[in-house]
């Protein structure tokens, strides 16, 4: 039986093209589908943004911005539009050219993967219509009892389905891509990693399902009641795990520029893989670490689904961290650059807009986001922040300086590569991710910052002006709001710019004819699937050890003046 | 190459790098000291938060809340009761759209038994500046002992969004310190001894 009988649809012949610089061959029907997918997320990117601007802006007390009633539709749509539809139709892009194309395949079924981009792009539509009616400012979670309109639910439902289709589709193209022989051994690291992002999709889809249809019900009130603290577990489920589709999606992307830039290998495909693994094997109970102020909840349940569950694939993300800096070094000093402990890092192509961007989102993944998540995945520290917007602050960390700039950075290499067309303004290319990564780092920092002085998160007016009984924030946490809201400006041109060399390189880049040579060029032979692949043999890596020391450093630090400050506390039990 | 199939097909087969091996060795250590330290944190620390919780109807909860405010109501602010629980006792705070209602005065360093519930959505329990931040369900009665270690007048604000007034949600702890508090009991009591 071959893939195709299996999902019911039978393809039409496949076109290919063979790719000059990587020597890939490319099918052309996965080709539309990925420029289709990327293009839909950078408009959403860009609507999201335009609203999380807004957000920020009326979150910096000297200026806020919206009345209250638009701030929170704003910052629902903020949420959906950039965690969900930026980022998913985004990672189908991925999966379609982490299969087909480095597998040299032809995409499975494409009419099928086209029913589902159409079925995500109606759900995504109807998501921003339903939020722009304004009955739904439920925020993305929506916590029940408080209720959203059912077509609300149902853009949801629609646009998952429409990524259960893609997934379906990447694992179609795997089969046939085995079958067909078109690849020798094992599938590549990055394919790998796609494919634990899929797996986990799946999963994640099917919380969703679980939860979101009887929520849906209920709003159309054929079910009387929704349990709130069930629907959180199950919610989370999907919330939870769908967080790491984005690390899996955005560490394969970091594999995949230091191959393509740097010509890095793993140190060793053995533990590189198994660390992708952790994330399948330990996350989805990780979910627990939602919940620990929630009321009910056994202790040891916390603790068995935090620590063992989530600590084994906090594992793996700080193995991904050594072996991706650690891939660079060996390749650099194999370059050539081998003097002193970093001349590797000094000399790495810094003005390369892919490159800069991928190793500022590895830094800022690890050291902002991953950390705090630690520290708020902990069971008694969570009390000091559940809920206030050092939470927004954590997931800036993860998921915009983090996943949003790796996939900016991937960008750089898609438009030449996938559609074919020369950059237009590098000079602004070149400064894109800087600008992004230093705003995105600033407002996760700044927000974390408020959220230790208490401001709470999803919240109108830090003075309380309208309240009935007053209260007053510190003097540091309006401070903190107001950097807050001058670091969304600069991430916001950050992303401006994004957006503008994208499009504009879409519509009037040069196109790329044979010969072409790149403005940004990828490494001699970088992709070139060449016959020696495989792991690093026995590379000595000086620097990369001193950076993961620094980072061990600040983490242990960093999770211990937590305790401090929970220690000083009221006591409750 | 990560773009590449690797080098043996049998990828499991292949070397750990030695400075991997250590950095896993570390990361592993670090993981069982973190779990580790969440358990003793439940022997050695003072700030652990209670699983005690009760179903309750919202209404249920709602009368109790009532009867507790009435029973220890000493004056009354902005319309809305402060009760001061006798330490030790079991007090009641309610979360409606949108406010924390009543006001307590407590007294430092005695414990209570706070019942939080919500008679509608949920909200977000935060003490501030304190910073001590619990969720709230309709349906859940949580019943946490706390004992406050500074005096003073304190906010709990509203920090899971319930609506459009939720940035208005706002409540009051006052905490007294004990020879004060006794002192003006003794006042009250109109220096009957
Ligand atoms: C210009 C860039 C951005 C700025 C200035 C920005 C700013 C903000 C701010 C100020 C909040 C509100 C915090 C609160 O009041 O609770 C927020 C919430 C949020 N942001 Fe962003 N953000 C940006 C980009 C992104 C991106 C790219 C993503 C995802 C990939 C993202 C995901 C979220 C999510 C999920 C929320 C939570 C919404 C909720 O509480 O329901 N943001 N953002
Ligand atoms: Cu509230
Ligand atoms: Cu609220």
């Amino acid at each position: 039986m071959t893939a195709e009988t299996v999902i019911g649809a039978v393809g039409a012949k496949a076109e290919f093209r063979t790719c000059q610089y990587t020597g890939l061959k490319v099918d052309a029907a996965a080709q539309k589908l990925i420029i289709a997918n990327a293009v839909a997320a950078v408009v959403f990117l860009l609507l999201g943004g335009v609203m999380g601007l807004l957000v920020a802006l009326t979150r910096w007390p000297a200026v806020h911005l919206l009345p209250a009633d638009w701030f929170y539709l704003v910052l629902t749509g903020h949420g959906a539009n950039v965690l969900l539809f930026w980022i998913i139709f985004f990672e189908m892009a991925i999966l379609y050219f982490a299969s087909a194309v480095l597998l040299n395949s032809r995409l499975a079924a494409p009419k099928l993967a086209w029913l589902g981009f159409l079925l995500m792009i109606a759900g995504a539509v109807m998501g921003n219509v339903a939020v722009l009616q304004g009955e739904s400012s439920v925020m993305f979670t929506s916590y029940p009892p408080m209720m959203a309109r059912p077509h609300f639910y149902l853009s949801i439902i629609l646009f998952a389905v429409g990524a259960l289709i893609g997934c379906g589709i990447f694992f179609a193209t795997l089969v046939i891509a085995k079958e067909e022989r078109t690849y020798e051994g094992s599938i590549p690291l990055v394919t790998f990693g796609a494919l634990t992002a899929a797996i986990i999709a799946v999963f994640t889809i099917a919380s969703g399902a679980v939860i979101l249809i009887p929520t849906m019900l209920w709003s159309m009130g054929l079910i009387s009641d929704i349990d709130p603290l069930l629907y959180k577990v199950v919610w989370w489920g999907m919330g939870h795990s769908s967080q790491q589709i984005n690390v899996s999606a955005h560490v394969s992307i970091w594999y995949l520029t230091a191959a393509l830039l740097i010509g890095a290998k793993p140190l060793s495909e053995k533990v590189s893989r198994t660390a992708f693994l952790m994330y399948i094997l330990f996350l989805q109970l990780a979910s627990a670490h939602h919940l620990l102020a929630e009321p009910g909840l056994d202790a040891s349940w916390k603790i068995v689904n935090t620590s063992y569950m989530m600590y084994l694939a906090v594992m793996g993300s700080m193995v991904h961290g050594l072996t991706v800096p650690g891939a660079i070094e060996a390749a650099q000093r194999r370059n050539g650059f081998n003097r002193g402990m970093f001349e590797w890092l000094r000399k790495a192509p810094w003005g390369h807009p892919a490159f800069s961007a991928m190793f500022l989102s590895l830094v800022f993944f690890g050291f902002i986001g991953g950390i705090s998540g630690v520290v708020l995945g902990t069971e008694q520290l969570n009390v000091l922040m559940h809920n206030t917007i050092y939470v927004p602050g954590h997931f800036h960390g993860t998921v915009v300086a983090g996943t949003t700039l790796a996939f900016m950075g991937a960008t750089y290499l898609v438009l030449p590569l996938i559609f074919q067309r020369e950059i237009l303004w590098p000079k602004l290319a070149k400064m894109q991710p800087y600008l992004f990564g230093i705003g995105a780092a600033g407002i996760s920092l700044f927000m974390m910052g408020a959220g230790t002085l208490g401001v709470a998160r999803r919240h109108w007016d830090i003075t309380f002006s309208d309240a009935n009984l007053s209260f007053a924030h510190s003097a540091g946490a309006f401070l903190m709001m107001g950097l807050n809201g001058i670091f969304a400006i600069i991430a916001a041109v950050g992303g401006a710019i994004y957006v503008v060399v994208v499009v504009g390189t879409v519509l009037f880049g040069e196109k790329i004819k044979g010969g072409h040579k790149l403005t940004f060029p990828l490494h001699a032979g970088g992709g070139a699937v060449a016959s020696h692949y495989g792991s690093e043999k026995t590379p000595k890596l000086p620097g990369t050890i001193i950076l993961v020391t620094i980072f061990f450093v600040c983490f242990v630090l960093y999770y211990f003046i937590n305790w401090k400050y929970l220690s000083e506390l009221w006591l409750f039990r | 190459m990560a773009v590449t199939p690797p080098d043996k097909r049998i990828w499991w087969n292949e070397p750990i790098e030695r400075v991997e091996l250590v950095w896993i060795v570390i990361a592993f250590l670090w993981g069982l000291f973190m779990f580790f330290f969440m358990i003793a944190w439940h022997f050695i620390g003072q700030q652990n938060l209670s699983s005690e919780a009760y179903r309750i109807a919202p209404s249920a909860f709602e009368e109790k809340v009532d009867a507790f405010a009435k029973k220890h109501q000493v004056r009354e602010e902005k319309g809305i009761p402060v009760a001061k629980p006798p330490a030790g006792s079991d007090v009641y705070i309610l979360g409606r759209l949108w406010q924390w209602w009543p006001i307590l005065e407590l007294e430092k360093g005695q414990s209570y038994r706070i019942h939080l519930s919500s008679i509608d959505w949920q909200h977000g329990f935060s003490l501030q500046p304190t910073n001590i931040n619990i969720q709230v369900h309709p349906g859940y009665e949580h019943v946490i002992s706390l004992t406050p270690t500074q005096s003073g007048e304190f906010g709990i604000i509203c920090n899971e969004f319930c609506g459009i007034g939720h940035h208005t949600m706002i409540g009051k702890i006052y905490v007294t310190e004990p020879k004060k508090a006794e002192a003006g009991q003794r006042l009250a009591d109109g220096g009957k001894q």
